[in-house]
């Protein structure tokens, strides 16, 4: 694989991932590590583009980065607003922690060494092919329309469930 | 002219830094329009440097517009005393900002006390790469495109990376360790997060009824300016009416600026998130708030307004007037509409909180969806008949703001009058109506 600024790209997004990932389980401070998972969402963000999933990417950076983690951190602002709060990890949790890591990384380590042969899309001089066309195509053209269907009434149910929840209670 | 130039890149690119294909953006194909690539590079780079250098005058000239506009709304004067008319006001008040001391307090988080203004002005200036400025321009026999980059996916990029700004205004709120920044943080992002929702979902009937050509993808700003042609009256604002007017509250909402910016209300938060800070780092919030009004205007210049287009204006001249006429005619309407930001903020007062809630989700949101369901509809039914679209969206939207106002008149929870508790339930019963 020769260098092209692409690579460097690449292993920029993979580091910055993979560091700001590190961090996340690392500190103490449950801001900082939401601030970390940020970063980390939008290198995966940064990822995706490489697998020429644009539409992805985009919508990552929507939903995890612009709307979850936001809610998170206002979930968090909302509890307490000190900045010494600290994240207090039980051995129970770091153990169950560890067992589901390594089951992950075995997994992975198990696709890895069951591919015959790795090809880079950045690198193979395709041009990238826009997604957002083809996405929307196969959702609602039939192939994937009822899962479609399916996520969007469960959305729905988990909407009105979080408003009738948050309701106050209407006096008589 | 492409062919040749891929040989030349082919023959001697592998071994190149700048190999063929490193540049081809990563977010899809990018629409080179046979440019060779030193030209694409250069005159890449020489937009990039133009644009980011008018966005940055472009704050100096607003905080002089709006004080001097300002002023004579109130019937004033205004800066007018650095230069002719105060024009040099924005850069003394620069300089003082850059010379006063950097106040970091004792009791803040310091890292993302540090990084907050950043993470609020990088966003601003990441937007405008990929608004188009204007037609295109011909200099030495190639066609350059006014947009910095034109990818596929322009208006979720836009949605994304607008969606960023919220973190520097949370952040800064939360490291200044200070409560009346944590209710300015906490009351702007959830007014942020209200209004995205509006955001985006205003400009889906715009995408359906954007014609592109082959190969041409809908959600790219050129294309979408592209293709509301020359005349007034095929600009999305008049066929989305109701959703070009909640896409601009959502955008004053999504700026913090009156009657939105319940997160800086000086009368009651200090100054919001950005109570803590001084000198540059404030000068920095202060900065990326301009440029978001900038970079807004010229989104909704582009999506709504016809971007470069005026009655065929911009087709008049040799190929290099012509573009320079496009991004004159570009320029002219966001400065309109950077005016009606300034006019705006002295002609309404600020929303109580719920108010501001009520208005996001029970009004602007359905206006929003009804005006996707409208036009989807009448685009299939009508064969894209756009006047019957235009009055169609109109009257559903009226009919949903009528019907969404009744059904509020109508379950106004019953005043409950307990003489011990009155003032706390005044205040509740105004929080849920």
């Amino acid at each position: 694989m020769e260098f092209t600024l692409k690579t460097l790209i690449f292993y920029g997004f993979a580091l910055l991932t993979v560091a700001s990932g590190i961090v996340v389980v690392t500190v103490r401070n449950i801001v900082h590590a939401a601030f970390s998972l940020m970063v980390t969402l939008f290198g995966v963000a940064g990822l995706y583009v490489f697998l020429q999933a644009d539409f992805l990417a985009a919508t990552q950076v929507i939903v995890y980065v612009g709307g979850i983690l936001v809610l998170i951190l206002f979930g968090v602002m909302m509890t307490s607003g000190r900045l010494e709060m600290r994240i207090h990890i039980e051995r129970g949790q770091l153990l169950l922690g560890a067992v589901v890591a390594i089951a992950l990384l075995m997994l992975l380590l198990a696709v890895i060494a069951n591919t015959p042969q790795w090809k880079n899309v950045a690198d193979d001089g395709t041009q990238l092919q826009p997604t957002t066309e083809s996405i929307g195509t196969l959702i609602l053209n039939g192939q994937f329309l009822l899962p479609f269907e399916v996520v969007s009434v469960l959305l729905l149910v988990a909407l009105i469930g979080a408003a009738l929840i948050s309701r106050k209670e209407v006096r008589e | 002219m492409m062919a040749a130039c891929d040989n030349v890149a082919s023959g001697s690119g592998k071994t190149m830094f700048f190999a063929e294909g490193a540049l081809s953006n990563p977010l899809g194909p990018y629409r080179r329009m046979g440019l060779p690539l030193n030209v694409l590079l250069l005159s890449s780079i020489v937009k990039i440097l133009i644009i980011a250098h008018l966005l940055l005058i472009g704050v100096m000239a607003m905080i002089w517009a709006e004080r001097r506009i300002s002023g004579w709304m109130q019937d004033r004067l205004g800066p007018n005393r650095v230069g002719f008319q105060g024009l040099l006001q924005p850069i003394a008040d620069g300089i003082k900002f850059l010379l006063k001391e950097d106040l970091i307090p004792n009791h803040v988080d310091k890292p993302l006390y540090v990084l907050a203004p950043a993470m609020l002005l990088i966003p601003a200036m990441l937007t405008i790469a990929v608004v188009p400025f204007g037609g295109s321009i011909e200099i030495a026999g190639h066609t350059i495109p006014l947009q910095i980059a034109d990818i596929n996916i322009g208006i979720l990029y836009i949605l994304a990376i607008t969606s960023l700004g919220v973190y520097g205004v949370v952040l800064g709120a939360w490291a200044s360790n200070n409560k009346y920044s944590l209710l300015g943080g906490l009351r702007s992002s959830a007014q942020m997060i209200s209004y995205e929702l509006t955001l985006g979902l205003a400009i889906i009937g715009v995408l359906m009824l954007t014609v592109v050509e082959q190969g041409g993808s809908a959600l790219s700003l050129r294309e979408i300016a592209k293709s509301q042609g020359k005349n007034l009256w095929n600009w999305n604002f008049l066929i989305h009416f109701p959703a070009f007017l909640a896409f601009t509250t959502a955008m004053f909402a999504e700026t913090n600026r009156l009657p939105f910016d319940l997160a800086e209300a000086e009368q009651e938060l200090v100054a919001g998130y950005h109570t803590e800070y001084s000198s540059m780092k404030f000068a920095m919030f202060f900065m990326a708030e301009y440029m978001n009004m900038i970079v807004g205007s010229a989104v909704t210049v582009t999506l709504f307004l016809g971007g470069w287009h005026f009655f065929g204006l911009e087709n008049v001249g040799g190929p290099i007037l012509s573009g320079l006429i496009s991004f004159g005619i570009f320029f002219a309407k966001t400065a309109i509409f950077l005016f009606v930001f300034i006019w705006v903020r002295w002609t309404l007062p600020r929303f109580r909180y719920d108010q501001l809630m009520n208005l996001g989700w029970k009004f602007l949101l359905p206006v929003a969806l009804s005006s996707i369901v409208v036009t989807g509809f009448l685009w299939v039914t009508t064969d894209g008949n756009k006047l019957l679209i235009g009055i169609g969206n109109v009257v559903a939207a009226f009919i949903v703001i009528s019907v969404v106002g009744g059904l509020l008149v109508m379950n106004k929870p019953p005043e409950v009058s307990t003489p011990e508790i009155a003032g706390l339930d005044t205040l509740e019963s105004e929080g849920s109506s």
